[in-house]
């Protein structure tokens, strides 16, 4: 069998697969950071717990009401997305003329709250939630297993960040967002509503989170804590994308799933730093990230 | 910007129990009262297992005990180490120098209580572990101070490790956790497992919380092994055994948990879970004792106790009841007690702790029952051996200990 530095190319290859996997969750939530720093400018730390509360209303909504995984992974978005829409028009929005210090210290109070609130109902252990039975099984890919849903996750992911990009890249939509966040008095003196149109963004950026959470919910522990455990990877990886940088925060996310990937085999001890790492280095070559603008 | 969550600072609560005045004759307990310091995690990943439950089966025992004890004041108080090293050892440090603490009860995360159990010895005061698995708080890191009382990695291993081996399961490859319990779980079990002819051909270490295991499993997987064993806990072990449901692992390899808890099973659900081996400790449904003492927990906690819940009640129990024996809370005095102490309980039947402070008593290798064998919520284990806890726990000749 073909080998490179000693470990065969199909465990190789393997990992790839399962590096983008975890990629395409952190492209999803940094992407969605990225869009509301910015045009909020703010350091969205709830947005692990936002996450968490996607997969938790999946659970929900399967355990009290029914309601199948795919229908769940359209409505916890919209839930979660209006959520958030109320948090920025009662909270956010008083922030955004201070430091982003502050925008930040008000969202990590809000990940205790919110994470507070749901562990004093379901504690730590986890919520038994399943693979929806479409996506049952396996798929042999000849040098590995691949679960049907795992490539799920990929192709909706994918999808989803792309579309993303598209609409604010390539049309007037977008080209309105990014207006808004160049010079928002000359674009509201252009008759644009801008307040509501960062508000939507919020609920946008956020929904974006439940998603990810959504989709997670099959293949990891469902429980309040599970976003705080991935948020901080997620921020390294806004931070090496460059804030802000919508492209960036997809190919930095995908990128560092298949970097972490690859550290899991040869030497796993140090998958959970590795990202950090990279971090360090980026900000001392490029401060403003490997997409980012300086501005 | 390692903006770590350091949850708010850990929330100290004193609960005095006793109403009672201590009456002028209360002879020798310092302070006139005796003060037992709880220190667990209250809020992460092991705190279903202990936590809350804990601080309540706690509770429970003192309520229990005041009964024996009229008069005597009795209090608890309790910190979340936040599976912090440094955390759980100055809150130790504090507590004995400045709250009269007269006994402290470990709750889970070994590193927490290689550290606490230094402290505490420094300070010249019983330190209980509960929740903590590794071997090494009888071994190389033993104090005079010390009593291990649920279960340690070597229990653990000589309950999956050799009877897995005797069913068949000769080469095995570790899933474990990066930290001391998990280094500890693997080379006990190692040892188990060689002694009774099989062999280990691989490991891979996963930093704790890592989520996603399919990596791992992967690797596993190419080893060819038969048994998977995870040495690891909680969330880690949950998720492993998720994404080895998913990734097929389940099929070419059997898993052994080496250390599961009902919570995990509870999480994952009997459809995913059925038929794994496991160690156990104790078990709600054991015996008619353990139910009816199952039934007040569930009353208050709506879940049922884990064995470490239910031995938090029995070793404060235990302690109350030595210094009642000996009249003071000396520490000194009280562990001599202890250590001559035949223990009876809804814990366990026979247990006692040996001179390197492990306590001594049976532990159960459990099957995972399939969901039609379970016939009422939490009904989730058939026993299949009970291991007789001299062989279960190393005996004092084999320790590491100075003190046998």
């Amino acid at each position: 069998m073909t080998e490179l530095f000693g470990i065969p190319l199909s465990a190789l290859l393997s990992q790839l697969l399962l590096g983008l996997v975890n990629g395409s969750f952190y492209a999803m939530l940094s992407l969605g950071l990225a869009v509301i720093f910015g045009l909020l400018n703010v350091i969205n730390f709830a947005h692990g717990a936002l996450y968490m509360m996607g997969a938790i209303f999946a659970w929900m909504g399967l355990t009290y009401f029914g309601i199948n995984y795919w229908a769940m992974l359209i409505i916890a978005p919209l839930l979660v997305g209006v959520f958030g829409m109320v948090l920025e028009r009662l909270l956010l929005r008083h922030l955004y003329k201070l430091d982003h210090l502050y925008g930040l210290l008000l969202t990590f109070g809000l990940t205790l709250l919110i994470e507070g609130f749901f562990r004093s109902f379901y504690g730590v252990s986890g919520l038994p939630y399943q693979v929806p039975d479409a996506l049952q099984g396996a798929t042999n890919l000849g040098f590995m297993i691949m679960p049907n849903y795992r490539g799920w996750v990929v192709v909706a992911s994918l999808a989803v960040c792309l579309a993303t990009w598209y609409v604010i890249e390539r049309t007037k939509l977008g080209a309105l967002l990014r207006a808004g966040t160049e010079n928002a008095k000359l674009t509201e003196a252009f008759g644009v509503n801008v307040p509501l149109m960062v508000t939507l963004t919020y609920g946008f950026g956020v929904a974006l989170a439940a998603f990810a959470g959504v989709l997670a919910a099959p293949i990891l522990q469902v429980q309040p804590l599970m976003g705080s455990n991935l948020i901080i990877v997620v921020f390294a990886v806004v931070v090496i994308g460059g804030m802000g940088s919508i492209l960036g925060s997809i190919l930095t996310g995908l990128g560092l799933g298949v970097i972490e990937g690859f550290t899991k085999v040869f030497y796993p001890e140090a998958s959970a730093t590795v990202v950090f790492l990279i971090m360090a280095i980026v900000l001392l070559i490029r401060p403003a990230g490997l997409f980012g603008k300086e501005r | 910007m390692n903006m770590k969550k350091s949850k708010i600072a850990a929330a100290v609560a004193a609960c005095t129990l006793a109403l009672g005045v201590s009456s002028a004759q209360a002879q020798k307990l310092s302070d006139d009262k005796i003060v037992i310091g709880f220190i667990t995690d209250m809020s992460s990943l092991y705190s279903d297992l202990d936590g809350a439950g804990g601080v309540e089966a706690i509770k429970m025992a003192i309520a229990d005990a005041q009964k024996a004890l009229p008069g005597k004041k009795i209090e608890l108080v309790f910190a979340d180490h936040q599976n912090k090293a440094d955390i759980a050892s100055a809150k130790v440090r504090e507590w004995i120098d400045q709250s009269g603490v007269d006994v402290i009860i470990g709750g889970t995360n070994s590193s927490t209580a290689l550290a606490s159990a230094k402290v505490a010895a420094e300070k010249k005061r019983p330190y209980i572990s509960i929740g903590a698995a590794t071997s090494r708080l009888t071994n190389e890191d033993c104090t005079p101070y010390t009593v291990h009382y649920a279960y340690d990695t070597v229990a653990l291993a000589n309950g999956t490790g050799s009877a897995v081996v005797k069913s068949g399961g000769k080469t095995w490859f570790f899933l474990t956790a990066d930290y001391a319990f998990g280094h500890s779980l693997e080379k006990d079990t190692s040892e188990v497992v060689k002694a009774a002819g099989g062999t280990v051909v691989g490991a891979v270490r996963a930093p704790l919380n890592a989520s996603d295991f399919s990596s791992f499993l992967l690797q596993a997987q190419s080893s060819k092994a038969q048994i998977l064993g995870l040495a690891n806990a909680g969330g880690d072990t949950v998720n492993s055994i998720k994404a080895a449901n998913e990734f097929g692992v389940t099929k070419t390899m059997k898993l052994a948990g080496l250390l599961m808890f009902i919570n995990d099973i509870h999480a994952l659900g009997l459809k995913t879970a059925q038929g794994m081996y496991l160690t156990n400790a104790w078990y709600w449904n054991q015996s008619p004792e353990s139910r009816a003492w199952s039934r007040r927990f569930f009353d208050k906690m709506k879940r049922m106790p884990s064995f470490i819940q239910a031995a938090d009640y029995s070793a404060v129990t235990v302690y109350l009841n030595a210094v009642k024996a000996v009249g003071t809370d000396d520490a000194d005095a009280v562990m001599a007690q202890l250590k001559k102490t035949k223990i009876s309980d809804m814990f366990t039947k026979n247990g006692f702790i040996q001179a390197d402070g492990t306590m001594v008593h049976d532990m159960f290798l459990q099957q995972v029952k399939s969901p039609a064998e379970s016939k009422e919520p939490w009904d989730y284990y058939k026993t299949v051996q009970t291991i007789p806890g001299k062989e279960a726990f190393a005996p004092p000749g084999g320790s590491k200990c100075s003190m046998k």
